[in-house]
C-alpha cells in the first residue's frame, strides 16, 4: 500500500477533511499549480494529437506513394546515355530531320511506352530479392511512360550546334503501371480500390487489359468498358480505381507481361524485365536487415524504405513533422518540467509555512510516513485537478488544430533528371515537360485525442503531483519535532 | 516515572556552542506535579522536548520507566509520545483547518482508534472540559481560553501518563489563565496524572507540587507545595 494509502485507511474520512480544508485555506495556491500541471498537460495532449496526426498525414501519403503492404521498394538509376524522358521514336525524327533526311512540314506523330525512369531490372534480379532471408514477397513492376509527340518538321534548317525548332510540337503524356497480376498486394495496385467495372486478375495476365486511376479517368472521360490506347496498342478498360488520399498514382494499371511486350528503354525492349521491384519484409524490425541484403546482392540498386521516402519528402507536411518532433516535444517537456518544478516549489513553500503544525503533529506522535502521506495526498489532489483540467485543455487544443484543419502539402522529389544533351532550349522545354514531375500531395491535417493519450497525460498529472507530494513530504518528514517547535516558539 | 542523569544538552550555532543544560540530575516521580520556572533561555523548553522525546540529549540518559528515550529508535520515541505522553503549548497549536473535534481527534489518529470512537471521546472529552457546544467550531471561532481547553482535551484524550505543558497559561488573560490553572490541577488530582508545566509565573508554580529554578542550564529544586493526588 502506498504512503497516502496507509495514511487513507487509518485516518478514514478525517484523511479527506483534513487534505480538502488545506486545500481549501490555501485555495489560490492549490488552483495556481494545478493550472500550471494543466498547461502542461494540455500542451502535451495537444503537441502529441498533433504529431499523431503529422504521422497520420505521413502514413497516408507513404502508404498511397508507396503502396500498402510494401516495406522496401529496389530500383536502379537510369544509366547514362539509356535516353532520358524524350520517346526514342521523336529523337529519331529530329535526328532524320537534322540529316536533311524528313523534309519541312513533313507532319509526325509518335507514341511510345517507354522506360525512362529507372535502369530496367533482370529476373534474375528479382529471383535474388526474393531469395533473401528475410524477404517474404518481392513482385517486380514496370513504371513506364506513355508519351505522345505530334507535330511538324520546322522549317528552318537545324546545325550541329544548336539553333531552335521553330515548329510547335505538342505533347501528351500519361504514367503506366505494368503490374505483377500474380502478387497484387504488393505494389502500385496493394491500395487501389476499385470504384467501377473489375479488377484485373492472374487470369488477365496477357490481355489487353487495363484499369484506370478514377482522376485520369474523370479528366478524360473513360469509364469501364471504354478503351485506352498505350504505346499503340489499345487496351480495354475494365475497371476504374482509386488509391487513398494524397497520393500520385499511375494514371493506366496493364499486366506486367503486356507492359513488358510493349515498353522500351531507348531502342530496347523489356521482354523479362522490371524496374520497381517491391518487397515485403518479415517484420518491421528486419527492414534496416532486408535492406542491407538487397544492397549487397544488388550493388547498384537503390533501396528505398517508407523512411528514407518519408526524409525525401519536403512541403509543410515535413516542416510540419519537424516542428512536432521537435519544437513541440521540447515546448511539452519544457513546459512540463516547469510546471513539476512550480509544484515542488510551491509545496515546499507551503510545508515551510506549515512548520508548526507538522511539528505539533509529531510531538502528538504522529509517524513521518503518516504526515508524508497527508501531504502526498494533497498533492495528488492537486496533480488529479490539473490532470482533468489539463485534459480538458489539452482536447480543447486539439479540437481548434481540427477545426482549424490546416492543409500540408508534401512534395516527393522527381526521381529523373531531364539530361537532353545537345538540344535546343525549345528542345529542352520539352524534354522537362515529358520529364516526370515533383509529386506534391495535400493532405488535411487533424489532431486525435486517444484514450491512451488522455491516460498518459493524466498520468503525468499525477507524477507531478506525486513528485511536488514527495519532495514536500520528505521536507516535512525532515524537520526535527523540536526545532519545528522551538522556531513557532 | 522520570529519571534524569547527568544530562546535557548542546547547540551548535556555527562555530558556537551553547549548553541549554549543563548536566542536570533529576527525578520525577508518577503523579508528581512539577512546576520549572527560571529566566528564558535558561532550557526549560528544552528540558521539556527532553522530557517528551522530542529531542536528544548530547549526553547523559532520559529514562522514562525503565525505557532511554535519548537511545531508543525514533519510531519507538515516536509511540511512546503517542501513547503515553501529552503536550499543551502557550500558543495552543492547533490545526487551524480543522474543528475543535478534529483537533482532539489528532491525538487518537497515531493510535489506530476507529473513526466513530475517536470522534466520541473526542466529544466526550471536550464536553468534559465545558466545550461541548463548540465542537464544530475551528480554533479561529474560539476564544484564547476555548483554544487551550481543546488544546487540553486533545493531550488528555489518550489518557497520557504524562503531560507536558509549555507556558500553557502564556497567552491568556488574568481570568482565563485561573481557570486553566485551575482545570489543570483538577486534572491532575481526578486523573493521576505526571504534570511537569515549565511557567514565569509565580502564582502558577506555587500550586505545584514541586517546583524547580532553571537557570543557566542548571536546575534548582524547591519546596513541596501540595500533596500529590491519591
Amino acid at each position: 500500500m502506498t504512503t497516502a494509502g496507509r495514511a487513507l485507511a487509518s485516518m478514514g474520512p478525517m484523511f479527506f477533511s483534513y487534505l480538502w480544508r488545506e486545500l481549501s485555506r490555501r485555495k489560490r495556491q492549490a488552483v495556481f499549480i494545478a493550472l500550471g500541471l494543466a498547461l502542461g498537460v494540455g500542451l502535451v495532449i495537444t503537441v502529441t494529437a498533433a504529431a499523431d496526426g503529422v504521422r497520420n498525414s505521413q502514413a497516408t501519403v507513404l502508404h498511397a506513394l508507396y503502396g500498402v503492404g510494401t516495406d522496401l521498394t529496389v530500383t536502379q538509376p537510369p544509366s547514362q546515355g539509356s535516353g532520358g524522358p524524350i520517346p526514342f521514336g521523336f529523337r529519331q525524327e529530329i535526328k532524320r530531320a537534322r540529316n536533311g533526311e524528313i523534309a519541312a512540314g513533313t507532319k509526325i506523330s509518335i507514341n511510345d511506352l517507354v522506360n525512362n525512369q529507372y535502369s530496367a531490372l533482370t529476373a534474375s534480379s528479382l529471383a535474388a530479392v526474393a531469395r533473401q532471408r528475410d524477404v517474404t514477397a518481392a513482385a517486380g513492376a514496370l513504371t513506364l511512360s506513355d508519351d505522345t509527340v505530334t507535330g511538324t518538321i520546322p522549317s528552318v534548317s537545324l546545325g550541329a550546334g544548336g539553333g531552335s525548332i521553330s515548329s510547335d510540337f505538342t505533347t501528351a503524356s500519361f504514367t503506366v503501371a505494368g503490374v505483377d497480376l500474380a502478387s497484387r498486394s504488393l505494389g502500385p495496385l496493394s491500395s487501389a480500390r476499385i470504384t467501377g467495372g473489375h479488377l484485373l486478375t492472374a487470369a488477365d495476365a496477357n490481355a489487353n487489359d487495363a484499369l484506370v486511376d478514377s482522376g485520369y479517368a474523370a479528366q478524360h472521360k473513360l469509364s469501364a468498358g471504354g478503351h485506352i490506347d498505350v504505346g499503340g496498342t489499345s487496351f480495354t478498360i475494365t475497371g476504374i480505381v482509386s488509391v487513398p488520399q494524397g497520393g500520385n498514382p499511375p494514371n493506366v494499371y496493364i499486366p506486367l507481361a503486356r507492359a513488358q511486350a510493349i515498353g522500351k528503354t531507348g531502342q530496347a525492349a523489356l521482354a523479362g524485365k522490371v524496374n520497381t521491384i517491391y518487397v515485403s519484409a518479415a517484420s518491421a524490425a528486419d527492414i534496416p536487415a532486408v535492406q542491407r541484403e538487397i544492397s549487397a546482392a544488388l550493388p547498384k540498386a537503390t533501396v528505398t524504405d517508407s523512411s528514407n521516402l518519408a526524409s525525401e519528402v519536403t512541403g509543410s507536411l515535413a516542416s510540419a513533422s519537424s516542428l512536432a518532433s521537435n519544437l513541440g516535444s521540447w515546448l511539452s517537456v519544457a513546459v512540463l518540467a516547469a510546471a513539476f518544478g512550480l509544484a515542488c516549489l510551491l509545496t515546499l513553500t507551503a510545508v515551510a509555512r506549515r512548520v508548526r503544525e507538522f511539528g505539533t503533529l509529531k510531538a502528538l506522535g504522529w509517524r513521518n510516513r503518516r504526515i508524508i502521506g497527508q501531504v502526498m495526498g494533497e498533492s495528488l489532489v492537486i496533480g488529479i485537478l490539473g490532470g482533468v483540467a489539463g485534459a480538458v485543455l489539452g482536447y480543447a487544443g486539439a479540437a481548434v488544430v481540427d477545426a482549424v484543419a490546416p492543409r500540408l502539402s508534401a512534395t516527393v522529389p522527381a526521381s529523373t533528371a531531364a539530361a537532353p544533351g545537345t538540344l535546343s532550349a525549345r528542345a529542352q522545354s520539352l524534354v522537362k515537360a515529358l520529364s516526370a514531375a515533383p509529386h506534391t500531395v495535400t493532405v488535411t491535417l487533424s489532431a486525435p485525442v486517444t484514450v491512451r493519450l488522455i491516460l498518459l497525460a493524466v498520468a503525468l498529472a499525477l507524477a507531478g503531483g506525486l513528485l511536488a507530494g514527495g519532495f514536500g513530504g520528505w521536507r516535512a518528514a525532515r524537520l526535527r519535532p523540536a526545532a519545528a517547535l522551538a522556531r513557532v516558539d | 516515572m522520570y529519571q534524569l542523569s547527568g544530562v546535557v544538552k548542546e547547540y551548535r550555532t556555527g562555530h558556537r556552542t551553547v549548553t541549554a543544560l549543563g548536566g542536570m540530575d533529576l527525578v520525577i516521580g508518577d503523579g508528581e506535579w512539577l512546576a520549572v520556572q527560571g529566566p528564558t533561555g535558561g532550557g526549560k523548553s528544552t528540558l521539556l522536548q527532553l522530557l517528551g522525546g522530542l529531542d536528544r540529549p548530547t549526553s547523559g540518559t532520559v529514562e522514562f520507566g525503565h525505557q532511554d528515550l535519548g537511545r531508543m529508535r525514533e519510531s519507538a520515541v515516536t509511540r511512546v509520545r503517542a501513547q503515553s505522553i501529552g503536550f499543551i503549548f502557550q500558543s495552543f497549536n492547533l490545526i487551524p483547518t480543522l474543528s475543535a473535534a478534529e483537533n482532539v481527534e489528532t491525538a487518537l489518529v497515531p493510535l489506530g482508534v476507529r473513526a466513530a470512537e475517536r470522534r466520541a471521546r473526542a466529544e466526550r472529552m471536550l464536553a468534559t472540559l465545558g466545550l461541548g457546544d463548540r465542537l464544530r467550531h475551528v480554533p479561529s471561532e474560539l476564544s484564547g481560553g476555548q483554544q487551550q481547553r481543546v488544546a487540553i482535551a486533545r493531550a488528555l484524550v489518550k489518557e497520557p501518563a504524562v503531560l507536558l505543558a509549555d507556558e500553557p497559561t502564556g497567552n491568556l488573560d488574568e481570568g482565563t489563565r485561573d481557570e486553566i490553572i485551575a482545570l489543570l490541577e483538577r486534572l491532575w488530582l481526578d486523573r493521576g496524572l505526571t504534570m511537569v508545566l515549565v511557567t514565569h509565573d509565580s502564582a502558577i508554580a506555587a500550586r505545584a507540587e514541586r517546583t524547580g529554578l532553571l537557570r543557566d542550564g542548571l536546575l534548582t529544586m524547591g519546596q513541596t507545595a501540595q500533596q500529590p493526588p491519591g
